[in-house]
């Protein structure tokens, strides 16, 4: 692990340890809570952290995705990737490819 | 203790936001004495300390109050033998438990049972990158050896892990290999901070003041690892102060984001708030921890800009920095409600950064090590 690591289709990712989807009955809204930092994510963020399930490849998600929502699939695939790359820099993320 | 609330208080609750994150300094207890610990002056002594009921019924007040992250520190945590039975607590209400320590007091299987107990997260001191200067800044041989296995038992039982480095004058020159050492230790994540100069780090300015030469140094160090190392580990880095034009908004704003209760179950907004002595604070004992927080007098003093002085009330910054720390004010303008001295429009200003000068470049003298005052009470 010293290498920034790249994020393609065939990349799988799930949250890292220490890293959890959470309710927050208070304030009304999802967060998802790392090391401090809280971060308050919309109902798109939330779906996409829900499938990232360290199983099935972005290239799937999006696919499904796709199908759910009646969009282009490379656009879907193109803003996952842009979302694990940014979670993953900040260390929130594992990634297997 | 009773106070009456009118409507003015009930109508500034209502703009108050519930707070983020509680700092719970379980002891003052430590076996190390780092010459810039951020607990008081006056250490509170074992037998003050709230029991494992008392921590626990505040650990649900305050999820209920809103609180997402719970940080279990001290003093060291470890030295409280209901550390893994605390953290389960607070797990068990909902609380992301990050566990605050020096590793001294935390073994193998100690660690296997704070993860079993649901601990999210683990932050490690580290006061250097070799033995010899560790041990010597900690005040406690052996520490940097048993750090460093705890670093390997955390990494072992799976928690993530973030690495703390206090800098000053004289590690400062080490950043370079505290940040390889945490990279080499699996840590996730770095914490380097430059020492806050209060209370015990007061007492300390000569030998802990970093130069001018050594912030520039370690400010584009810091900007270069970051792009190297994206991906592999980030970078929190909390440069001395009085290098940049404006304060830092200090605890996100005072009574904003966070508190912090004292071993003893005292509630403060920040955990320096103690050194302004017009301050009364409240404690859990005595009233429901919303109830503080909301309504606590200390809490209200530097809430909203009616306390500012014009300098800041005027100012574009104010919902940006809130004026500073009230603390640094305090300490140097005498005044808890004085434009945080470090602002480039404070006229105190040219002051404090002469006197930081000053200090930066004298010889460093011996530490004085934060102790139990007047003779240590215990271990
Ligand atoms: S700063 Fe040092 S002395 Fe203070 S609590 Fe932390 S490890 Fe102990
Ligand atoms: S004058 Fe006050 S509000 Fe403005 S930048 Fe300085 S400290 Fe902040």
């Amino acid at each position: 692990m010293s290498e920034t690591p790249v994020i393609t289709g065939a990349t799988i990712a799930k949250l890292a340890r220490g890293v959890r989807l959470r309710e927050d009955p208070v304030r009304g809204q999802t967060v998802l809570l790392a090391p401090e930092r809280a971060l308050a994510l919309d109902d798109i963020a939330v779906a996409v952290v829900k499938a990232l399930d360290g199983e099935r490849t972005l290239d799937a998600i999006a696919e499904e995705f796709a199908r759910q929502f009646d969009a282009p699939k490379d656009q879907i695939l193109g803003d996952i990737i842009s979302f694990v790359e940014e979670f993953s820099n900040r260390r929130m993320l594992e990634l297997r490819s | 203790m009773t106070e009456h609330v009118s409507p003015r208080d009930v109508d500034r609750a209502a703009r108050v936001p519930a707070p983020i994150a509680l700092l719970a300094e379980l002891t003052h207890r430590c076996p190390l004495a780092c010459p810039y610990c951020s607990n008081p002056l006056e250490l509170e002594a074992t037998r003050s300390e709230l029991t494992t009921e008392q921590w626990i019924s505040v650990f649900n007040q305050a999820a209920a109050l809103g609180v997402l992250h719970l940080h279990l520190s001290g003093g060291e945590p470890a030295s409280r033998r209901d550390l893994v039975e605390l953290t389960a607590a607070g797990a068990a209400a909902g609380l992301y438990t990050n566990l605050i320590t020096s590793g001294v007091g935390l073994n193998e299987r100690r660690i296997a049972e704070l993860s079993d107990a649901g601990l999210d997260h683990l932050q490690l001191s580290l006061q250097g990158a070799t033995p010899e200067l560790a041990d010597r800044v900690g005040g406690y041989k052996g520490g940097y050896e048993r750090k460093i296995a705890v670093a390997q038992w955390t990494h072992a039982a799976g928690i993530p892990l973030t690495v703390n480095a206090v800098c000053h004058k004289q590690n400062m020159d080490q950043m370079a290999d505290m940040l390889d050492l945490a990279v080499r230790l699996g840590a996730r994540r770095i914490e380097i901070a430059t020492v806050q100069f209060h209370g015990w780090a007061e007492k300390n300015r000569k030998a802990l003041m970093p130069t001018r030469e050594q912030v520039l140094r370690a400010n584009a160090f810091v900007n270069e690892a970051r792009k190297r190392l994206e991906g592999v580990i980030v970078i929190d880095y909390v440069p001395a102060d009085h290098h940049s034009s404006y304060p830092k908004a200090c605890m996100g704003g005072w009574g904003r984001t966070g508190l912090n209760i004292t071993p003893s179950g005292r509630v403060l907004p920040c955990h320096a708030a103690e050194s302004i002595p017009s301050l009364q604070f409240d404690s859990v004992m005595d009233r429901p921890l919303a109830d503080i927080w909301y309504h606590g007098a200390a809490f209200n003093a530097y809430r909203g800009d009616h306390w500012m002085p014009d300098l800041c009330r005027t100012c574009e910054r104010k919902e940006i920095d809130f004026g500073g720390c009230r603390c640094q004010a305090m300490a140097i303008a005498g005044d808890a409600s004085a434009t945080d001295p470090v602002c480039i429009r404070s006229p105190l200003r040219q002051t404090l950064v002469e006197q930081a000068e000053i200090d930066s470049r004298a010889e460093p003298p011996p530490f004085v090590y934060r102790s139990m005052r007047p003779a240590r009470e215990d271990g």
